[in-house]
């Protein structure tokens, strides 16, 4: 990537800056390839996140990402885990529609769903994100953009975007003849987990609050994410799309594996803090009847544990 | 995505891409660079407890820790920033103090544990921060005044920047809770464990807001006086290593059943007490 593309002027300018259009190209190197999607339900497009974790070789495009579009406009949900990431994303809305990106929903503080946001700069969209993710996102950020850049290489990320709409609760954003129902919940999967619901085609971008395939991760609170679960179980959705996994599963069958997953986890954890096992030794015998069923099992159960376990021996 | 063990995992695996794909003559010259490259940072790392044992302990000489004092915490460890660490003793001499210095951290010398009349000293377990690759050191002093040193290495990073949990105001509502577990059966006499667990962010003082610019103030808990029935068990002096909401696992040996006393003081002057009876009631 042009490194004059996250130029200095941008950062200082908070990410909103509209230099990042023009040099959209890699001049030594082939030009960025707009992202394959599949139109998971009418106007609702979806780039499958590959099951691996951020590496040099796949821009940390590791997320289920894409757009939904409505009579007017735009909105991006959500946009990637870097620059390119989001590049790649906004060449494919530019080749499916004319129409203007209005709206970049911000699912949640993790780097893979949010660090492609700076690639719609130029479209001038309102960020959109939970009332929590600008805290988060100020803690967070620089800790985040330091290791991913460490790993993609230095402006990879550029700078930061923070929201600039929040959502309280519950609102509506509207993209003509096409509103969707955003929906801020209580600490879960992390503490800033914005979805949306579309109910023209009763579709819920579900994001992070529902892995399918990949080991869910567990950043927040694990009775909240089985409280926010059931909440989201009962919205009249016909099928979800997950933050990770595959692009589209029926609602609310699709979130089985996920409920068992966090039930025994639940389960598990709490029945070692009963016995008084440490930590370490829970993480070793915790849930492991999970371990064939996800993948990445290896890299995030553990952590999960201990997330779990430092809630759960408080109750 | 859990953020902390992807990267750590990550940054290790693109490492070695990075070393994989450095154009190289022959791959026995590569081999001799990256032994060299490997005996360089050990060689930091030796300077570098030099430099810290000098700091702490001055010219008194550490003995081999073996049969004394051992160290036991995962090589990996899966979350930096709460990193649980066991210490075990055993010796001829009553064992007056433990120290534990983690080598990289901003501030190596994390507990200093020094031992009361109705401590049983044989072990001890803790959860630290640990900021990047380091050796953790844990040197035990025996009743005669002889320190004893064990060493492990510990690969992870970022336990001290990392953010620490989602809520600043839910975690300091809560300060000052503790809970106290006996672990295992009460006999009077007989030496038994005890797992404390305390309330308390332990903020460092390096976690940034990029909002205001500005650090989350740190606020830690500088110390922990444990006794039972007015004897002492144990004195803790603690720092900012020390993990959120610590916990600390420690044998007592109580003479008959009686209250355990604790005190916990805070960089900010602010004391916790609280007081357990043993067994529970």
């Amino acid at each position: 990537m042009s490194a004059a593309c996250v130029s200095r002027r941008h950062a200082l300018m908070g990410g909103l800056a509209a230099c990042c259009l023009p040099r959209f190209a890699r001049p030594a190197e082939a030009p960025l390839q707009a992202w394959p999607t599949h139109e998971v339900a009418p106007g609702i497009h979806i780039r499958r996140g590959v099951n691996e974790d951020v590496s040099a070789s796949n821009d940390d495009a590791i997320a289920n990402i894409g757009f939904i579009v409505g009579r007017d406009a735009v909105a991006v949900t959500d946009s990637g885990g870097s620059l390119n990431d989001g590049r790649r994303l906004r060449a494919r809305i530019r080749a499916i529609t004319p129409l203007p990106v209005r709206y970049v929903l911000m699912s949640h503080v993790h780097p893979d769903h949010v660090f492609g946001a700076g690639a719609f700069g130029a479209d001038h969209p309102v960020y959109v994100g939970h009332a929590g993710l600008p805290r988060a996102l100020s803690l967070r950020r620089e800790y985040y953009r330091t290791r991913i850049e460490a790993i993609l290489g230095k402006d990879t990320v550029g700078a930061v975007v923070m929201p600039t709409l929040l959502v309280h609760d519950k609102a509506q954003i509207d993209l003509g003849d096409r509103v969707l129902e955003l929906h801020a919940h209580g600490i879960a999967h992390t503490d800033s987990d914005l979805t949306v619901l579309d109910r023209k085609t009763r579709t819920l971008i579900a994001s992070d609050l529902l892995f399918v395939e990949r080991v869910p991760s567990l950043d927040g609170s694990l009775k909240g994410w089985l409280q926010e679960l059931g909440i989201l179980k009962t919205v009249g959705a016909q099928h979800a799309v997950p933050g990770h996994g595959p692009v589209s599963v029926e609602w609310p069958q699709g979130c089985r594996d996920l409920a068992r997953y966090l039930g025994v986890l639940l389960r598990e954890t709490r029945a070692a803090v009963k016995k008084g096992l440490e930590i370490d030794a829970a993480v070793k015998t915790v849930a492991l009847s999970e371990r064939s069923r996800w993948k990445l099992f290896d890299d995030y159960h553990g952590h999960n544990v201990i997330q779990a376990f430092k809630e759960l021996e408080w109750e | 995505m859990g953020v902390t063990r992807t990267l750590l995992l990550a940054l290790v695996m693109s490492t070695v891409a990075a070393l994989g794909h450095a154009p190289v003559a022959n791959a026995d010259d590569s081999e001799a660079a990256m032994k060299a490259h490997a005996a360089q940072d050990e060689a930091e790392r030796a300077a570098r407890w030099k430099d810290l044992r000098h700091e702490i302990f001055g010219a008194r000489s550490l003995g081999d820790g073996a049969g004394v004092i051992q160290i036991a915490a995962p090589e990996h460890a899966l979350d930096a920033a709460l990193v649980p660490v066991t210490l075990t003793m055993k010796a001829a001499q009553p064992i007056k103090g433990v120290y534990l210095v983690i080598d990289n951290n901003p501030a190596p010398l994390a507990s200093h544990f020094t031992f009361g009349p109705r401590a049983d000293p044989r072990i001890l377990k803790l959860r630290v921060r640990v900021n990047m690759y380091t050796y953790m050191h844990a040197v035990a002093e025996t009743a005669d005044g002889k320190l004893f040193v064990a060493q492990q290495f510990i690969k992870t990073s970022g336990g001290c920047s990392a953010p620490v949990g989602s809520d600043d105001a839910a975690a300091m509502k809560d300060m000052g809770l503790m809970k106290l577990h006996i672990l295992g059966n009460f006999a009077a006499g007989k030496p038994v464990q005890a797992q404390l667990m305390i309330r308390h962010p332990n903020f460092n003082g390096m976690q940034m807001d990029q909002i205001t610019r500005t650090f989350t103030p740190p606020r830690f808990i500088r110390s922990i006086d444990a006794s039972y029935d007015g004897e002492a068990v144990f004195h803790l002096d603690s720092d900012i290593s020390l993990s959120t909401d610590p916990v600390i696992t420690f044998g007592f040996v109580p003479d008959k059943k009686g209250t355990m006393q604790l005190v916990v003081r805070d960089s900010k002057d602010v004391s916790f007490n609280h007081s357990f009876d043993v067994p529970a009631a």
